[in-house]
């Protein structure tokens, strides 16, 4: 057993070090072009928080089994959190600029703080909210994201008249976290590894005691309560775990946008950072399998991304290019395409494992082979 | 010749009522360690109410629970567990979406001793701890046969194997009073052979006493020391099978004069 261990422990780190240095390849080979700078990394970050919001959201919804809808709350205070920190650090002349060493550290104090500040929010939302369950939760947590948003837009030093003010909105890019093309394309290292760090402790989170007992509460409350599992402990801490992952997701796309402004965390906003959004990557990459989270949100990512700047959505005509013109309507409707043939999602419960990859692949064949001899017998 | 001993369960004029219906009333039973004791009654007598009292799934309206000397009254379900009692569903209720080991495992969360650094950081403490609870869970499923099936959901087993497993994952909080409730209730004479057999090895191997609520007779009047009959949340009659079988109260309450 201690053996496979360690075997899928090198075997992890070793493909993590080859896409490593498959991406330094790409860097050295294309650097200098605007594709690279100014698609492939911006991309890169936006798919970076969106995998670490749509798997936090999994914990709650898939693992959990309870529907939030206010993790962009969450996100939108992780995002607040470090910029104005960043912003403090800069004026109190803990760093000069961003080519500073003291700088790194900051950029990463920042994304802590920002988790931090997001799970102690998380716990103070969960307690009560988690008092309820099924659409009542879904309704109030909601509403706390509503609140949260609304709560930083009227901060003095937040919100309307802060950081998506125009010459605030500079001086998050002059001084605090905000990245130009050129610093994007240098820290995007801290953005994978973060993302990697994240991924890590979810796993390792719902692959211990804490992962069998929140999917036990999933699965059955009152059994579970009966098995001895404190059921409010478990729901209140996994809603805090997860809202501390948000507050990274924020911490990362406030690092990636020159501007910050509550209307992209607003429930009403058409965007990607919709929490209904994140509920369709989540249930599309399939509820309970964190790979599936990854695998959709890139997608997604994708889709979103062709959605407003692709050449071929605009050749489109007729009623596809009207549908197209309204890309919540397109979501919408994979989501309903998704459920109707596919109910548990891309994935469903599945976890890619590379150690186990070729095993799985061969159990997959062989039901497959499997099925069409059984309907000849019958 | 169990007097000198004190009882592990005692309840005190145990009493319920939801609204103006008097569920339960005056409910009074002793069970001694080791002991295996029936509560039969027809349907809608009281009988799982008596259960979720006893779990504190129910606040009771009247009277105390007493486990070893402690009062359960007012403990949530988990602590009412961690005191000791653990119990069986009359509908199933596993976790149907994990394996058949995980849903044992899930039931020694509360004795599972390493904290969240543990987990995160995969110390030894962590892969010794989880090499126990697998090897643990694994004793518990090879009492019950179902050790080769650890990996499977535990939706896909059979129904009289779902049974066994929801009885090995109440085993596994480590308990010293089982609950069953309606335990051989949908199977056929073979499975509850089984059953029986199973239930005579844990009382042997585990020492628990075990309280019993069913409706087939002959498992009744085969495994259990004493009976105690309710009707209507009262209770009507307890003593030894052989009495109960001939008490005209129950014979009354079961086929009606």
């Amino acid at each position: 057993m201690k053996k496979s261990i360690t075997k899928g422990y090198i075997i992890n780190i070793a493909v993590i070090a080859a896409l490593m240095v498959g991406f330094e390849l790409i860097k050295s080979a294309t650097g200098d072009s605007q594709t690279f700078k100014l698609i492939l990394v911006p991309s890169l970050w936006q798919c970076c928080y969106l995998i670490i919001l749509a798997a936090s959201l999994n914990l709650v919804l898939g693992f959990l089994g309870q529907l939030s809808l206010g993790h962009c709350g969450f996100m939108a205070i992780g995002a607040y959190a470090a910029a104005l920190i960043s912003l403090a650090c800069e004026r109190a002349g803990v760093f000069a600029d961003k080519s500073s060493f003291s700088f790194i550290l900051v950029l990463l104090g920042c994304i802590l703080a920002a988790g931090i500040l997001a799970a102690l929010i998380g716990l103070l939302v969960g307690i009560p909210a988690l008092r309820l369950r099924g659409d009542y939760l879904a309704i109030i947590t909601l509403g706390f994201g509503m609140i949260i948003v609304n709560i930083i837009n009227n901060l003095p030093f937040a919100g309307q008249e802060g950081l998506s003010l125009g010459s605030a909105s500079a001086s998050l890019y002059k001084n605090g976290l905000g990245f130009g093309t050129a610093s994007k394309v240098t820290f995007v290292w801290v953005a994978i590894i973060v993302t990697l760090i994240c991924l890590t402790m979810m796993f390792m989170f719902i692959r211990s005691k804490y992962g069998r007992a929140i999917k036990a509460i999933r699965d059955d409350e009152i059994a579970a309560a009966a098995s001895g599992i404190n059921t409010s402990y478990y729901k209140i801490f996994t809603f805090t775990y997860s809202a501390f992952f948000s507050g990274v997701a924020g911490a990362l796309y406030a690092c990636a946008n020159a501007t910050l402004s509550t209307s992209s965390f607003a429930f009403t906003n058409g965007g990607i950072l919709n929490s209904t959004f994140i509920v369709v990557m989540v249930v599309l990459g399939g509820m309970g399998s964190l790979t599936g989270s990854v695998i959709s949100a890139i997608i997604m990512f994708i889709l979103n991304y062709e959605i407003k700047n692709g050449i071929w959505v605009k050749s489109l005509t007729g009623f596809l290019g009207g549908m197209f013109a309204y890309p919540m309507l397109v979501y919408a409707i994979i989501l309903i395409v998704v459920i109707m043939f596919r109910p548990k999602g891309i994935f469903g419960t599945y976890e890619l494992s590379l150690v186990n990859l070729i095993k799985d692949i061969k159990n997959y064949r062989a039901k497959k082979s499997k099925k069409p001899d059984k309907k000849e017998a019958k | 010749m169990r007097d000198k001993k004190e009882p592990v369960l005692e309840t005190r004029h145990l009493g319920i009522t939801f609204g103006g219906l008097k569920a339960v009333q005056d409910f009074n039973i002793n069970i001694y360690e080791g002991e295996l004791v029936g509560l039969i009654g027809p349907n809608g007598a009281g009988k799982t109410t008596v259960f979720n009292m006893l779990t504190g799934v129910y606040l009771p309206t009247e009277g105390s629970v007493i486990l070893n000397g402690e009062v359960l009254n007012g403990k949530k379900p988990y602590q009412v567990v961690a005191s000791g009692v653990a119990r069986t569903f009359q509908n199933i209720r596993l976790f149907k979406q994990m394996s058949v080991i995980e849903n044992v495992k899930a039931a020694i969360t509360k004795d599972t001793n390493y904290n969240m650094l543990d987990a995160l950081l995969r110390t030894p403490r962590f892969w010794r701890v989880e090499r126990e609870l697998t090897e643990k869970a694994m004793d518990l499923l090879a009492i019950f046969k179902l050790e080769g099936k650890a990996d499977q959901l535990a939706s896909n087993l059979p129904y009289g194997q779902q049974r066994k497993l929801e009885i090995a994952r109440a085993l596994a909080t480590n308990m010293k009073l089982l609950l069953l409730d309606e335990p051989a209730a949908g199977m056929n004479p073979t499975e509850t052979a089984e059953l029986l057999e199973c239930i005579n090895t844990i009382r042997k191997r585990f020492g628990i006493s075990i309280l019993l609520i069913e409706h087939d007779m002959s498992l009744v009047m085969n495994v259990c020391e004493r009976i105690v009959v309710i009707d209507y949340g009262l209770t009507i009659a307890s003593g030894l099978p052989e009495e109960i079988a001939k008490d005209p109260k129950v014979i009354a309450a079961y086929l009606g004069e």
